[in-house]
């Protein structure tokens, strides 16, 4: 019987790899279904087993079967790690996904899976730590603390019980790497939360995942299941977020699981001393902890050979919005945001010019294609007013109006703010209505506005020019006080997207188009 | 019933004592509770309160905070489109207007005749593919004219 391998990955899903897989059984074939390779131009992707090799076809329709099962078929890629897109990467953390059956305890043992468990649990817990520090693994979740540090802080907390606690709750757009790597490999998570379990002395761990992603729910309670006796003594479980995005401040996180209102703890004390139910806590993004068997297995050496100055390793990059060649890529350290974009992802998938990138999601800033030569890394982003985050890149093409991204990111930190601290809480309302005068200026239009807090309708029917000043004026200094008096990143971040898109594109602002050289690209 | 909905109580009690003895319970517990019934109804939140010893104002707080939960009952099929900024990468503000007025009902809201509510939703992880949407459960990405018709029909049902 013929072997085909059809990703199961929900985005795969969302395009009809369901519908191919059904084919192709009613055609007689073994479909195996796996994680996503990470292409999304090409899924469907169907691989075919030929002789030891998988020949890729895609993207497929239904009407294809016949002719891929005969070799004919137009749609024949050839090997995939062959691919332009996936020749360059260097997959550590996602060597698996796309490949194995994501809940195959076989495969997952044939594919270097539990040996990094293995060998942290013949070492001492502090050699364990040592070994995570050396690797220089940074927290993925975005504010990028060494992972070894954290863990040495709870290896030498005193308590009787301990916490891993996963961060899945990856709520910014344009990111979907933790999705991936827990629908497509859930073993290699729970495998990074067993050694952090082993290093710091935790017995008990909890992944926190967000109700959007109802598959990982899914594969990633059947995984722990089927795992639970490779794992023990160490035990662990799911839940599930309720659409706060808050929640993936960690803080926030622990508030949930505790079953709070998801609202932002004042630090310190830090989560390593006084976290999950007041016990010492482990918490870390989803691609920190699958990183983790990699370092174990091949050694710190093996990871910490890879990267740009201080940011080591490989990072999950995704590639999101208006993009060609959209998905995953997980590359070393140092690649280039313009060869991202432009050479990997393809450039716009509208055939449009590029014209900004979002790079970090919500709170992350908005770049031209005139910086596009900054190397992907952490300290390079800080010192041009971003942050590299979940490493999510969302393309726009020229069709965009930054005015009107500034404003969004406002809007979702009103939706979205947990309430504690005044600046986000009142600031970004402040900072919608702020927007909202500006463009009306920006159009020349006058502008009425019922303002909340007495209900009055005030009209802004000033000159326009002078009212833009002054409206640009009012969202820096709003700005200011939200970045330096917010709680936590979700108040002190939205700042970046709306002062890079002010910064960056001041055209849309109703100011000077900035030199010509950077407009040419 | 004062919020205007009917519910069986009795599995709601049966829920929540079930998931009473766990760690942390409040979450878990409200999930249940919404798919076994549907909605978290305002008249069950003293019984879940005195089940885990907490007051009825700090189950009011919970359910109010998170998105997810629904004091009322949602329409017979429930349509989530993504809003945030990769959607919008590929035309996600128009999709979502279109998507409004081909079902007839304001995003947010659940239409007259109870047969659909439509939620906005801030990601779905499909970042590459947007448009995204979710119907009842079920992923679509690329949305678009056709995609929404389909639902559209889909929702009638």
């Amino acid at each position: 019987m013929t072997r085909v391998f059809i990703s199961g990955d929900m985005n795969s899903v969302a395009i009809g790899a369901d519908e191919i897989a059904e084919a192709f059984t009613a055609a007689g074939c073994d479909v195996v279904r796996t994680g996503s390779r990470g292409l999304f131009s090409i899924e469907p992707l169907v691989e075919v087993e030929d002789g030891g090799r998988r020949i890729g076809y895609g993207p497929v329709e239904v009407d294809d079967v016949k002719a891929i099962l005969a070799g004919t078929s137009p749609k024949r890629l050839g090997e995939i790690d062959a691919l332009p897109f996936f020749k360059g990467q260097q997959r550590f953390t996602f060597a698996r996904v796309g490949i194995t059956d994501p809940l195959n305890l076989d495969d997952y043992a044939a594919h270097d899976g539990w040996k990094g468990l293995d060998k942290a649990r013949a070492m001492v817990p502090a050699d364990v730590c040592a070994e995570v520090k050396a690797s220089g693994l940074r927290g993925r979740g975005g504010a990028g603390f060494p992972t070894g540090i954290k863990w040495q802080t709870v290896h030498d907390a005193a308590g009787p019980e301990k916490f891993i606690v996963c961060n899945a709750d990856e709520g910014d757009s344009g990111t979907f790497a933790d999705r991936m790597l827990m629908e497509g490999d859930p073993y290699c998570l729970i495998e990074g939360m067993a050694i952090a379990a082993h290093a710091v002395g935790a017995t008990y761990g909890y992944i926190y995942i967000r109700s959007e992603y109802p598959f990982a729910i899914r594969v990633l309670q059947e995984a722990i299941r089927r795992s639970a006796g490779i794992v023990a003594p160490f035990a662990l479980e799911v839940r599930v977020g309720a659409g706060a995005y808050v929640c993936g401040e960690e803080t926030a996180l622990l508030d949930s699981i505790e079953g709070k209102r998801g609202q932002v703890r004042a630090k310190p004390p830090l989560p390593a001393h006084v976290g999950l139910f007041g016990k010492p806590t482990v918490i870390n993004n989803v691609l920190s902890l699958a990183a983790v068997p990699f370092i174990l297995c091949k050694g710190a050496q093996a990871y910490a050979d890879v990267g740009f100055g201080r940011s080591r390793g490989t990072m999950p990059i995704q590639l999101a919005g208006n993009i060609k060649h959209g998905g995953l890529c997980e590359i070393g350290f140092g690649v280039t945001l313009g060869e991202l974009v432009n050479e990997i992802g393809g450039g716009t998938d509208s055939g449009r010019p590029v014209r900004a990138v979002q790079v970090g999601g919500p709170l992350g800033a908005y770049f031209p294609p005139s910086m596009f030569d900054m190397p992907f890394d952490y300290e390079t982003f800080a010192q041009n007013g971003g942050l590299i985050g979940h490493a999510g890149i969302t393309v726009f093409d020229d069709s965009v109006d930054m005015a009107q991204m500034a404003r969004f990111a406002m809007e979702f930190c009103a939706v979205e703010s947990c309430g504690k601290c005044t600046p986000c809480r009142i600031g970004s309302t402040r900072g919608v209505e702020t927007m909202d005068r500006l463009i009306a200026a920006r159009d020349g239009r006058a502008h009425t506005q019922t303002i909340e807090h007495d209900s009055k309708a005030v009209t802004f029917s000033g000159d326009p020019a002078t009212e833009l000043v002054r409206q640009t004026t009012i969202l820096r200094d709003l700005c200011d006080t939200m970045k330096f008096g917010s709680l936590c990143a979700l108040g002190g971040f939205t700042p970046y997207p709306v002062l890079s898109a002010l910064d960056f594109f001041p055209e849309d602002f109703g100011g000077e188009a900035p030199a010509l050289a950077d407009a040419a690209e | 019933m004062a919020d205007g909905s009917t519910y069986d109580r009795d599995a709601a009690l049966a829920v929540i004592a079930a998931h009473a003895g766990m760690r942390g319970a409040l979450l878990p517990l409200l999930h249940a509770v919404q798919e076994t019934i549907g909605f978290v109804p305002d008249a069950i939140v003293p019984d879940i309160a005195e089940a885990l010893n907490v007051s009825r104002a700090d189950v009011h707080g919970v359910i109010t905070f998170y998105h997810d939960y629904r004091r009322r009952p949602a329409g017979r099929h429930v349509v989530k489109i993504c809003r945030a900024e990769a959607c919008q990468a590929r035309g996600g503000v128009a999709i979502a207007a279109a998507a409004a007025e081909r079902l007839g009902v304001t995003m947010g809201e659940t239409r007259d005749d109870g047969q659909v509510t439509l939620e906005a939703v801030y990601c779905l992880g499909l970042c590459a593919t947007g448009p995204a949407a979710l119907v009842d459960g079920v992923p679509i990405a690329r949305v678009d004219a056709a995609k929404i018709a389909r639902i559209a029909m889909q929702v009638a049902a």
